[in-house]
């Protein structure tokens, strides 16, 4: 029944092979990008806005495996937190331009400027302090995800129910960010961003920095989420999961596990979001869409459900796929999809990481160089 | 005013038209071939009332540019080759030279307009006079008043009656108020007041504002004012009402399949709404193939699509559970991604075979236009889906109640392992049932293609309401979803006039999510000690 | 009176969509005391442990437990007064390890916040060894609990609810499928628990009921029908009648 049985204690060494990997290549990528067009080796600012955007949604698959592969809630919705994270950075980047748009005004983006209003509306306080921005990024869907979680889990809405729920969830919103009416530029969403912190966000240096912090805040993430999942309460999760009624009587409250690591995936999922918007450079209601929520499930599919290097490697992976694809065959895309997530699901139940696992499956777990240390102090 | 100055025109036209030398036929019809817009359109209103036996067909002919003139003032009605004097009625065996067609300008289709009512009102048939009395009630054309009274003063049928009166009070009424008139007005604003409707209302508002008018004309308009707002409200509730009934009643027929397969096998299939796409282009391409072989058949190709639908996407479906959903079994959430990448391949089939742009399926005449109930519109398309839905929950009720198969389903959806046990062959039921689901979705899909675009998206945007209802309503109770998809029908249509259709939406979206954490089981739960949380 | 009794089930009713699963029932424990609860197929057993650990909330009733009134509370709190259960069907958490079963049960930390920073202790150490032993499960110390035996899963479920350190046991058919060693074997077990914790079993095994020789209450269509002595019971013409009559 459950296809997890088969590593009962869980290390997850590979998580920090996994961190220092994001973080070289991030950060060798950006260097690539800073060496002289003529080089062989230099990196264009399309490759590294892409590999900008991988890494954004790698956090994203990351926060949807924290939830679905520990706690079992299968998430059709945590593109919302995503999306949410995304236009808090977005706000921001916008007050950035200042006086530079095309209506020239300082205080007011074109977009309302253009809808005639006045003044900023009260959500919009506080939104030219990068400090506040970075909070709301976190924030916003931090609280979005506690609101809605407690509600949830306490009624004790699960599986199916809950997994549409959320997907009326990002539904809902998608149709509200689309109205100009709610103050964030309605259809076009927020774009046309020129600078962060004061650096020109379309300068190779600014690019390449950007990329690095996306490597090293998804490492950071990647390690956080294995303190949770290797803590004690990584195993309550588990036992949640698994068996909640048993949790409940064992006097453990499975709402309130399960709404904390809602939070924190919602939170990372957000980071996530506001990384891809510094980087792609435009956030929309489309974002919002019940497709990219189920699609960034598929990445933690494919990737390996329940096993963090999974989820990245997943939505790395898919994404190049889903780039090259669309540049070659772009009608075959939607078929290749579909595929994807029919295959997965009936043949690789366990991802390319359950593959790997099974490849390597001859080697016994005990001959690890952590177990090997302890056997040779206590000798 | 206008009357007696058109008149002057006609006279002085017709005074002109003796006296010029060498211009042939100086009568009624003469100044129609004038190069003055105004003296065309002076014609026009005095040709009406003229008697002349020729008129109708020359205004008729008028009004379809099929009115010519030649440079000496003959007049023509010419359809291709077929040429008649306008005049006489005569047809001409050659066609004149020279012909020109009769412009119309804004002023000339005005006189038209009134002219052909002016003349509608004495035509034999009720329904014609009807209809005249309707155009004159929307003109309020002083100049019509004498020929109002001529038609009331002859007129039987009650209904016309009714109708002129109302004319003649919009008439009375539009003008401005004399001296001695009172009764007159007074009269009028009642007449108006019965007849209701936003017209009468804009005249009786402008009555109960006008400082001219007096004081007793002014209170009676303000009090009818008050009741025909309050009448349109009322109708506009039910309209509303309708709309939410037809909403509603749409969710039903997409929202019944996925309930039943949700209920059977507790599987939500992510590829229902891709399966009433499906139904919609089985509808078109049966009303193309019908078109091509029996073309005398096309009314009816509707009916003949619905036994289609269903069997194509049944068989889809039974094909689906076979060759995918049962290799799932047990894994709901993963059947749900799965069935998410096979509506993606659906989709992008579809779109590969049709193009991605909307197709036509046509609406068969029966099902065309609407009628009026009281100050309702009832469209005839809507009307017809929500008696459908009701036959389709009817017929599935009694599948389920009266068949051994519907027995089978039943049994399976509140203990499979007790069903499997008493010898029911579980494989064989969930295949049927998530065929029954997908034949139900092809018959929303016959449905919705008759109000709604048929695209290769269709499905997209009744899937996320679909699901609202299922979980709504609650599993393994058809009167569940009935109740859901009503409710969140007619909640919508509710909310839409006072916040807008897409926070109607909105509003509706975020009720149930609270509702379901409030009855995390739907609204009908099945409730004991088997169920597990 | 009703200070000296821990669990005091009192005119208890709730019904399943018209269907009366438990009708007045009353039932009391004193403190330290088993009992075994018999019953046909439908007697309302289930529910009454339903009842009593907040699974299920009754129409009408108190269930007190001390001077606690359960049926305000949800099953986390009720859990955390001090009422384990086992339930019919062993119920561990397959994809962790034994002992990480075990550590879970402890006594202790119940709030997410201060499991996420718990680290195991020194005592939570020693207690884990104990349960082991006492359950014979050392050898499968760090094997996870979906790959044992259902015998072993049986028993790792009761060392989970005796990590729990609870005052009342509430033992759901602990012997089905059981070997007649094994269930002599769980009937020296639960003896042995008895005599630091009140517990209550239902089972339909006479034999195992008889070798527990406690007070044993006979349910019928939600309510009580007799109780006593097994041998009492057992002479009771309307048990008879519910047992063999029909």
């Amino acid at each position: 029944m459950n296809p997890f049985s088969t590593h009962g204690t869980r290390s997850f060494r590979g998580v920090i092979w996994m961190a220092a990997a994001v973080v070289v290549a991030a950060g060798g990528l950006a260097m690539a990008s800073l060496l002289p067009e003529g080089n062989p080796l230099h990196a264009s600012a399309f490759v590294v806005s892409l590999a900008g955007k991988y890494l954004a949604y790698a956090m994203l698959a990351l926060s949807v495996d924290l939830v679905w592969g520990f706690a079992g809630i299968l998430t059709l919705g945590h593109a919302a937190f995503f999306a949410l994270g995304g236009y808090a950075m977005g706000m921001y980047l916008m007050r950035e331009i200042g006086a530079r748009g095309v209506y020239g005004n300082a205080s007011l983006p074109d977009f309302m400027i253009f809808l005639s209003w006045k003044s900023l509306p009260w959500y919009w306080w506080g939104s030219d302090h990068f400090a506040w921005a970075a909070f709301l990024v976190l924030a916003v869907p931090g609280v979005l995800a506690g609101v809605f979680g407690w509600l949830a889990f306490r009624s004790r809405v699960s599986g199916v129910y809950l997994s549409i729920i959320t997907q009326a969830l990002t539904y809902a919103l998608m149709l509200a960010f689309f109205q100009n009416g709610l103050g964030f530029g309605g259809n076009n969403g927020l774009t046309d961003f020129k600078d962060i912190l004061g650096a020109d966000l379309h300068a190779p240096m600014t690019r390449a920095v950007l990329l690095v912090v996306t490597g090293v805040l998804l490492a950071a993430s990647l390690l956080a989420a294995r303190f949770v999942v290797g803590s004690r309460f990584g195993n309550l999760l588990v036992a949640v999961r698994d068996a909640e009624n048993r949790t409940r009587f064992l006097g453990y409250r499975p709402d309130q596990v399960k709404l904390l690591v809602w939070v924190f995936s919602a939170m990372i999922a957000g980071l996530g979001g506001a990384l891809y918007v510094t980087q792609v450079g435009i956030i929309n209601p489309g974002e919002f869409a019940p497709a990219n929520s189920i699609e960034s499930v598929i990445w933690v599919a494919v990737g390996g459900r329940g096993t963090l290097c999974g989820a990245v490697l997943g939505a790395i992976l898919v994404n190049l796929g889903k780039t090259l694809f669309t540049a070659w065959l772009p009608e075959f895309w939607l078929y290749g999809l579909g595929l994807l997530f029919i295959c997965t699901t009936l043949f690789l139940p366990q991802g390319i990481m359950g593959l790997w696992r099974h490849v390597r499956k001859p080697a016994p777990e005990e001959v690890t160089p952590e177990v090997s240390d302890t056997q040779g102090d206590e000798t | 005013m206008l009357k007696a100055r058109s008149a002057c025109l006609v006279a002085a036209l017709w005074l002109g038209g003796a006296l010029l030398p060498g211009v042939a036929h100086a009568d009624a019809f003469s100044g129609l071939s004038s190069a003055r817009p105004d003296e065309t359109a002076a014609t026009v209103s005095a040709l009406a009332g003229s008697g002349a036996p020729q008129a109708g067909a020359v205004l008729q002919a008028l009004g379809e540019r099929h009115l010519f003139t030649t440079p000496d003032g003959g007049l023509y009605i010419r359809h291709g080759e077929a040429c008649i004097d306008a005049r006489t009625g005569q047809p001409v065996a050659v066609v004149p030279d020279g012909l020109k067609p009769i412009r119309l300008n804004n002023r000339i289709r005005t006189a038209l307009a009134g002219a052909q009512a002016e003349m509608g009102l004495i035509a034999p048939q009720a329904d014609i006079r009807l209809k005249a009395a309707d155009a004159l009630y929307g003109r309020h054309d002083p100049a019509m008043l004498l020929a109002l009274d001529h038609a009331l003063s002859v007129e039987k049928d009650r209904t016309v009656r009714t109708r002129l009166m109302q004319a003649r009070a919009a008439t009375i009424l539009a003008q401005p108020p004399g001296q001695g008139a009172q009764d007159a007005r007074l009269e009028a604003v009642r007449s108006l007041a019965a007849a209701g409707g936003l017209e009468a209302r804009g005249i009786l508002a402008g009555v109960a504002r006008s400082d001219a008018e007096a004081l007793p004309v002014r209170h009676a308009a303000q009090a009818a004012v008050s009741s025909i707002d309050w009448h349109l409200r009322a109708w506009g509730v039910l309209q509303n009402a309708f709309y939410g009934l037809s909403y509603g009643s749409v969710l039903l027929l997409a929202a019944t399949g996925l309930a039943i397969t949700f209920g059977v096998m507790g599987v939500i299939n992510m590829a229902h709404g891709e399966m009433m796409m499906i139904g919609a282009y089985v509808t078109w391409m049966v009303q193309q193939g019908i078109r091509a072989t029996i073309p005398a058949l096309e009314p009816v190709a509707i009916l003949v699509a619905i036994p289609v639908a269903f069997a194509v996407c049944g068989a889809l479906g039974v094909l689906i559970e076979r060759g995918l959903i049962r290799f799932l079994y047990g894994r709901p959430l993963e059947t749900l991604l799965a069935t998410w990448g096979l509506s993606l391949i659906l989709q992008q089939a579809v779109r590969s075979i049709f193009g991605p742009t909307n197709i036509a399926v046509q609406t068969p005449a029966w099902l065309s236009g609407s009628v009026a109930v009281g100050g309702m519109d009832i469209t005839l398309n809507r009307l017809a889906i929500l008696v459908f839905a009701g036959l389709v929950l009817g017929g599935l009720m009694l599948v389920l109640r009266r068949t051994p198969l519907g027995l089978q389903m039943r049994a399976v959806t509140q203990n499979r392992r007790m069903a499997a046990l008493m010898g029911i062959r579980t494989p064989r039921v969930d295949a049927l049932a998530f065929g029954l689901g997908a034949g139900l979705a092809g018959l929303a899909g016959v449905a919705v293609s008759q109000i709604d675009n048929v695209s290769p998206n269709l499905g997209q945007s009744y899937i996320i309401d679909s699901f609202m209802v299922v979980v709504f309503g609650g599993v393994g109770n058809l009167w569940g979803t009935l109740a859901a998809a009503m409710a969140l029908g007619m909640g919508g249509k509710v909310l839409e006039p006072t916040i807008g259709a897409v926070s109607a939406k909105i509003a509706i979206l975020v009720l149930v999510i609270l509702y379901i954490q409030r009855h995390p089981r739907g609204m009908f739960p099945v409730r004991g000690r088997g169920v597990e949380s | 009176m009703t200070d000296d009794l821990l669990l005091d089930v009192r005119d208890v009713s709730v019904t399943f969509d018209g269907f009366r699963a438990i009708n007045n029932l009353s039932l009391s424990l004193r403190p330290g005391e088993m009992r075994a609860i018999v019953g046909p197929n439908g007697a309302g057993k289930t529910t009454m442990m339903d009842i009593i650990t907040g699974k299920t909330r009754p129409d009408t009733g108190t269930v007190r437990f001390r001077d606690r009134d359960l049926t305000r509370l949800d099953e986390p709190s009720i859990a955390r007064l001090g009422i384990g259960r086992k339930f019919q069907k062993p119920t561990v958490f397959e994809a962790l390890s034994v002992s990480e079963n075990l550590l879970l049960s402890l006594k202790g930390i119940r709030s997410p916040f201060a499991v996420l920073m718990a680290r195991r202790s020194e005592r939570e150490h020693e207690r884990i060894a104990h349960l082991l032993q006492l359950t014979r499960l050392q050898a499968m110390a760090d094997q996870p609990a979906g790959g044992m035996s259902h015998g072993q899963k049986q028993w790792l479920e009761i060392g989970m609810l005796m990590g729990q350190e609870p005052d009342l046991l509430l033992v759901d058919e602990p012997v089905a499928g059981m070997t007649d060693a094994e269930t002599m074997a769980t009937a020296d077990l639960l003896r042995e628990i008895n005599r630091t914790r009140s517990v209550v079993v239902v089972e339909h095994d006479m034999d195992f009921v008889r070798a527990l020789g406690v007070t044993v209450t006979v349910l019928h269509e939600g309510s009580v029908l007799a109780e006593g002595t097994l041998d009492e019971v057992s002479a009771d013409p309307r048990v008879i009648e519910v047992y063999l009559g029909r």
